[in-house]
């Protein structure tokens, strides 16, 4: 029977928030790309919480935008509300959090992909790989076509073997009951890829006008949105918001959910996946944190064109009888009409220490692959590897240097490391505390941090690049210049300090250590800088960030230092480590598994000690040594 | 890694002749500008030319430690190729481990086992021929590092450092816990509890490095054995040198079925003395594991002491100890002197000699006293004359987890400064993280994922 056949540079497998920005970066690097969805309209489908952000959620979301990836603008032309989260604590921590309305935050993205050059979106079931001499050939699909290509990228996200489950209810259904992806697992395990099994939920969605909102706090937007992209022009996202609403579960709530424990398919052993810890059902709530009184419960709008209301802090696999007892006793919600159940959904993923930094398979070369496939979970965690995997096949097609961001630079080369390093058998999810730099990896700086890396691959244009650099240049002559102002002990100086509540000075000092003061900022002190020159707000913010936690920022720039040390020792490819005789076994089993590009990346594997480092140092030297 | 400065004992830690501690990094001239002081009091050793020879003393503040000889070498031109300073001091243990102390607390850092080799390999110092035992010798060195530290930490300085960090991780996970997920976990007045929290755990470390000066963290000094077949005599040796009853003592065959450690100073030589249950081919299964264990303890022993009764004639148990005495520093004492003697001090030399064994040989009668003070004079003429050199290791972990100890505390303090400063709550975390890993570097605990853990196993968050 004769089939298709079609030639690509790239073929994307999936068009969730890892495959879009895969698909573009590809497109935009002027790749002739093509992007396969088992359903166009799923494009970028938000199929959980309706936000873009949140805690280090946030941080990614900027750095995507730095590096010239689509999320940050998307969700700033569909967003609803947004909030500055972490406001009152340190800047490292400051992370932006916007409500979605999910249908027009799908329907901007299919835009964007329909109008980019050199991409072709598809809809097709991808069911095999086509590999030669571990070399990637190209994909097929369920009609039997062939997409032949030089690279392939897999962001499956949860569709493969997906079953959705409730009560004694399972649906062989990838999420929202979209059509599951069965066939691919298969052609992966014939190519020697290891798979995992993970499993995720999440809550009902319920008709708004079943709600008693009188019942529930309001949550409204901040009054002042920041926008994520640095390219959104700050008075074109100040809008009309739509707010969220608090409430509590309480005893009864939790009284149902443990009469009904051994009715849920996670405590009756249906459910074999691994879920993550960080973001359990109501029941696992429950049973862990038994002597807690109440949860929190966050109604939050799905669109603006809907009445349905997504449940925060309430997923379950609970059956649905149970789910409706449970949801009426929260207040406001005692005579909700549930529109979807809430559900467990289990799916294969691959175990990540099968790639390389650069998200390209080891062992079949030209495969690249990103998102929830990979292990981890959530929206802007997927869309960070989507782009770096796109971003890599490109620069593997082009025959360019591969793109790898460390732990010094990024957030998204944070969670690639321990994707790709660390032992990991839960959805992994983004956290500020993963970063041990995170003083310096700031949302505020992502623009600084990453756009010479963005233009230099050729996704920032050089206008929006030269801007970074004539801000980076202002922020440095302005710390540089404050730092030498001197301000005397006189009355006018006093009388400005005691107006912010600061205590008199008694010698005196620069305006630098002014700033240092917790009580003072930049902007206070424009009374007594009769030399200051109007700057943007942008470049205010970096200097008062810059000389208020200069201490902290320098102790963390010498642990950079030290770290790069090891991150710079490249460890030679397929390399047998049972040359090496002095490592200990331990540490030789786990380097040939796990096969570090580095030294630095090395000394991160569980079970290799600081001593190997120093046996694999020694090697090295010898090994440079001797072909000299 | 903090510091690249290191430092470490380089000779022998014998009672005799010199000591050299030797410092290696950039600071090197930094640190011993810090802790010298010439005769006149005016010179700065970091404006000296290279491979100069400086008198002097080190001071620890306006505390002179020793009278010492400074060597001064320029990078390239020393052993690790880095700016190296070399202070050779009296000999004495106390005033070599003070002389690293000090320079520690003045910005050195403790090297690792191996890590002067180390640099000096990297640095193109040594051949590359020697690459495979430089190798060799870190690990071989670390794991030996690794294991008398842990096996020497005391229990209950173990416990409290394990119940420190656990109270540390604890509130990290909690501050983290909140910056992950604002909506749900208010941190609002944390900060005066995590102060008082603070005080606490700074106060208990103090307490512990207090303890350390008298050696209470490692045990530290010569691992003494005492060894011989059931009833020889051992439990009754042990109490008379440590001076109280401390074994129990009966005329029954077997009665020390486990090893009963007891710490001694003869005359500033601190001995770690075990007494052993008595070896012999037994049976019984309690006993025999005490045994197993006297064998383990001759392996690590850095003297032995071996005690045969000589009113009875010696058997195969006896053989069976002298087979450990092979290579090893040991004492053979026949105990009983005062009773009828079926071996004299001929026959067991004889029996050395066959053996190609050259202990000394003492009649002793423990029950009588009498030949106590010469064992007590060979011990000591064994150390003084640099024969007898005890576990050195021990010794300079005891340095590094004080300077572990005391990181913790620094950090601890930065923390509290923090607060003070009114700064935001995040950055408390840092540097509780750093004390936690000094903390743990004393139990031999990395830190891996103990922190994603404990924020998911005791506050609950998420969706």
């Amino acid at each position: 029977m004769p089939c298709m056949t079609e030639n690509y540079d790239v073929c994307v497998v999936g068009a969730g928030h890892a495959g879009c920005e895969a698909a573009l970066a590809c497109a935009r690097l002027g790749l002739n790309t093509i992007v396969f969805t088992v359903s166009i309209e799923s494009i970028a489908l938000m199929p959980c919480n309706p936000n873009i952000g949140g805690s280090s959620k946030g941080h990614l979301v900027r750095e995507i935008d730095a590096l010239g990836g689509q999320m940050g603008i998307n969700i700033d032309k569909t967003f609803i509300q947004s909030k500055m989260l972490n406001i009152s604590k340190g800047p490292a921590v400051h992370s932006l959090r916007a409500q979605a309305d999910k249908a027009e935050y799908s329907k901007e993205m299919r835009r964007t992909l329909e109008n980019t050059d050199h991409l072709t979106v598809r809809q097709a079931e991808v069911t095999d790989l086509i590999v030669e001499d571990g070399i990637i050939l190209g994909v097929k699909t369920f009609s039997g076509a062939s997409y032949h290509s030089k690279a392939v990228i897999l962001c499956t996200g949860t569709y493969l073997k997906a079953r959705c489950l409730y009560g004694d209810v399972i649906n062989y259904t990838g999420p929202n009951g979209l059509q599951p992806a069965n066939h691919l697992s298969q052609s992966l395990k014939d190519n020697s890829v290891e798979i995992f099994r993970f499993k995720t939920g999440t809550p009902a969605r319920i008709d708004s006008r079943s709600i008693d909102f009188s019942k529930m706090q309001e949550q409204k937007g901040d009054q002042r949105v920041v926008p994520f992209s640095f390219t959104t022009d700050p008075e074109e996202v100040q809008i009309d918001q739509a707010s969220c609403w608090l409430t509590y579960t309480n005893e009864n709530t939790h009284n149902i959910i443990r009469d009904n424990l051994d009715r849920s398919p996670l405590y009756s052993g249906m459910i074999e996946g691994t879920g993550p810890r960080y973001c359990p059902s109501i029941e696992d709530k429950v049973v862990k944190f038994a002597d807690k009184e109440r949860h929190q419960v966050f109604i939050e709008p799905e669109g603006l064109d809907t009445n349905e209301m997504y449940v925060g802090g309430m997923s379950s696999s609970l059956p649905e009888d149970v789910q409706y007892q449970m949801y009426h006793t929260v207040p406001g919600l005692e005579e909700a009409k549930i529109v979807r159940n809430a559900y467990a959904i289990e799916y294969d993923c691959i175990n990540p220490r099968q790639l390389y930094p650069t998200l390209e398979f080891k062992n079949i070369k030209g495969l690249f692959s990103g998102g929830q496939f990979n292990g981890s979970s959530g929206y802007e965690e997927a869309a960070a590897q989507g782009l770096v995997a796109g971003i890599n096949a490109a620069m593997y097609v082009l025959g360019r240097e591969p793109l790898v961001l460390d732990r010094s630079e990024s957030y998204i080369g944070v969670l690639i490391d321990d994707l790709v390093t660390k032992e990991n058998n839960e959805p992994y999810r983004m956290m500020t505390s993963r970063a041990e730099y995170r003083l310096l990896l700031r949302q505020d700086n992502a623009d600084l941090r990453l756009s010479k890396k963005g233009y230099e691959i050729g996704l920032i244009s050089q206008e929006r690049y030269r801007w970074v650099e004539e801000k980076e240049k202002l922020i440095t002559q302005e710390i540089e210049r404050i730092e030498h102002v001197s301000i005397g002990a006189n009355a006018v100086v006093q009388k400005l300090l005691e107006q912010h509540g600061s205590a008199p000075l008694k010698t005196g000092t620069t305006l630098a250590e002014l700033i240092r003061r917790p009580e003072l900022c930049y902007e206070d002190l424009a009374e007594i800088d009769p030399e200051r020159e109007k700057l943007a707000p942008e470049v205010i913010e970096q200097v008062n960030i810059n000389v208020k936690y200069d201490g902290y920022i320098k102790r963390q720039l010498k642990q950079v230092k030290e770290f790069k040390k090891l991150e710079n020792k490249k460890l030679p490819e397929d390399f047998d480590y049972d040359q090496i005789n002095s490592l200990r076994i331990e540490a030789k089993q786990k380097l040939n598994q796990y096969q570090p590009v580095n030294v630095g990346q090395a000394s991160r594997i569980s079970g290799v000690s600081p001593a190997d480092i120093s046996v694999l140092l020694i090697y090295l030297e010898q090994r440079n040594r001797s072909q000299k | 890694m903090k510091g690249d400065t290191i430092a470490a004992i380089a000779t022998a830690m014998t009672n005799s002749g010199i000591g050299i501690v030797r410092i290696s990094g950039e600071e090197s001239f930094a640190v011993i500008d810090r802790i010298y002081r010439s005769k006149n009091g005016k010179k700065t050793l970091s404006k000296m030319p290279a491979n100069t020879l400086h008198y002097g003393y080190i001071l620890d503040g306006d505390q002179v430690i020793d009278e010492v000889i400074v060597l001064l070498m320029k990078a390239p031109g020393s052993y690790t190729a880095e700016d190296t300073v070399e202070i050779d001091c009296h000999g004495g243990t106390l005033v070599m481990k003070r002389i690293l102390e000090t320079v520690i607390k003045y910005g050195a850092r403790p090297a690792e086992p191996g890590e002067f080799t180390k640099r000096a390999f990297l640095n193109g110092r040594i051949d590359l021929s020697q690459a495979e035992s430089v190798m060799d010798l870190i690990n071989a060195k670390n794991n030996f590092a690794l294991d008398s530290s842990i096996n020497h930490l005391q229990g209950r300085m173990k416990d409290a450092v394990k119940k420190m960090r656990k109270e540390i991780i604890h509130e990290i996970a909690f501050i983290e816990s909140a910056l992950d997920d604002p909506e749900n976990i208010s941190i609002e007045g944390y900060e005066n509890k995590l102060n008082k929290i603070i005080m606490n755990i700074s106060s208990q470390i103090e307490t512990i490095l207090q303890r350390s000066e008298n050696g209470e963290l490692l045990k530290e000094g010569i691992n003494t054995v005492i060894v011989g077949k059931p009833n020889a005599g051992k439990s009754s040796l042990m109490n008379v040198l440590v001076g109280k009853e401390r074994s129990i003592v009966t005329d029954i065959e077997g009665t020390t079925r486990d090893a009963v450690e007891e710490q001694i100073n003869l005359d500033g030589i601190t001995l770690n003395i075990v007494d052993t249950a008595g070896i012999r081919d037994t049976k019984d299964l309690v006993e025999k594991l005490g045994v197993d264990r006297t064998k383990k303890y001759l392996s690590n022993a850095d003297l032995i002491i071996y005690i045969a009764d000589s009113s009875r004639k010696l058997n195969e148990n006896d053989e069976d100890i002298l087979r450990y005495l092979t290579d090893r520093k040991a004492i053979v004492l026949l105990n009983k002197c005062d009773l009828e003697q079926k071996i004299t001090e001929e026959d067991m030399k004889k029996k050395l000699t066959e053996k190609n064994l050259s202990s000394p040989v003492v009649s002793i009668s423990v029950k009588e006293h009498i030949g106590i003070e010469q064992l007590q004079k060979i011990i000591k003429n064994m150390f003084f004359s640099g024969e007898l050199i005890f576990n050195d290791e021990i010794f300079i972990s005891n340095v590094r987890q004080k300077a572990s100890l005391q990181s913790a505390l620094k950090s601890l303090h930065l923390v509290q400064h923090s607060i003070e400063n009114q700064m935001p709550e995040d950055f408390y975390s840092i540097d509780l993280m750093s004390a936690y890993e000094e903390l743990g570097n004393i139990t031999g605990e990395t830190v891996g994922e103990d922190l994603v853990n404990e924020i998911f196993s005791k506050f609950c968050m998420g969706k």
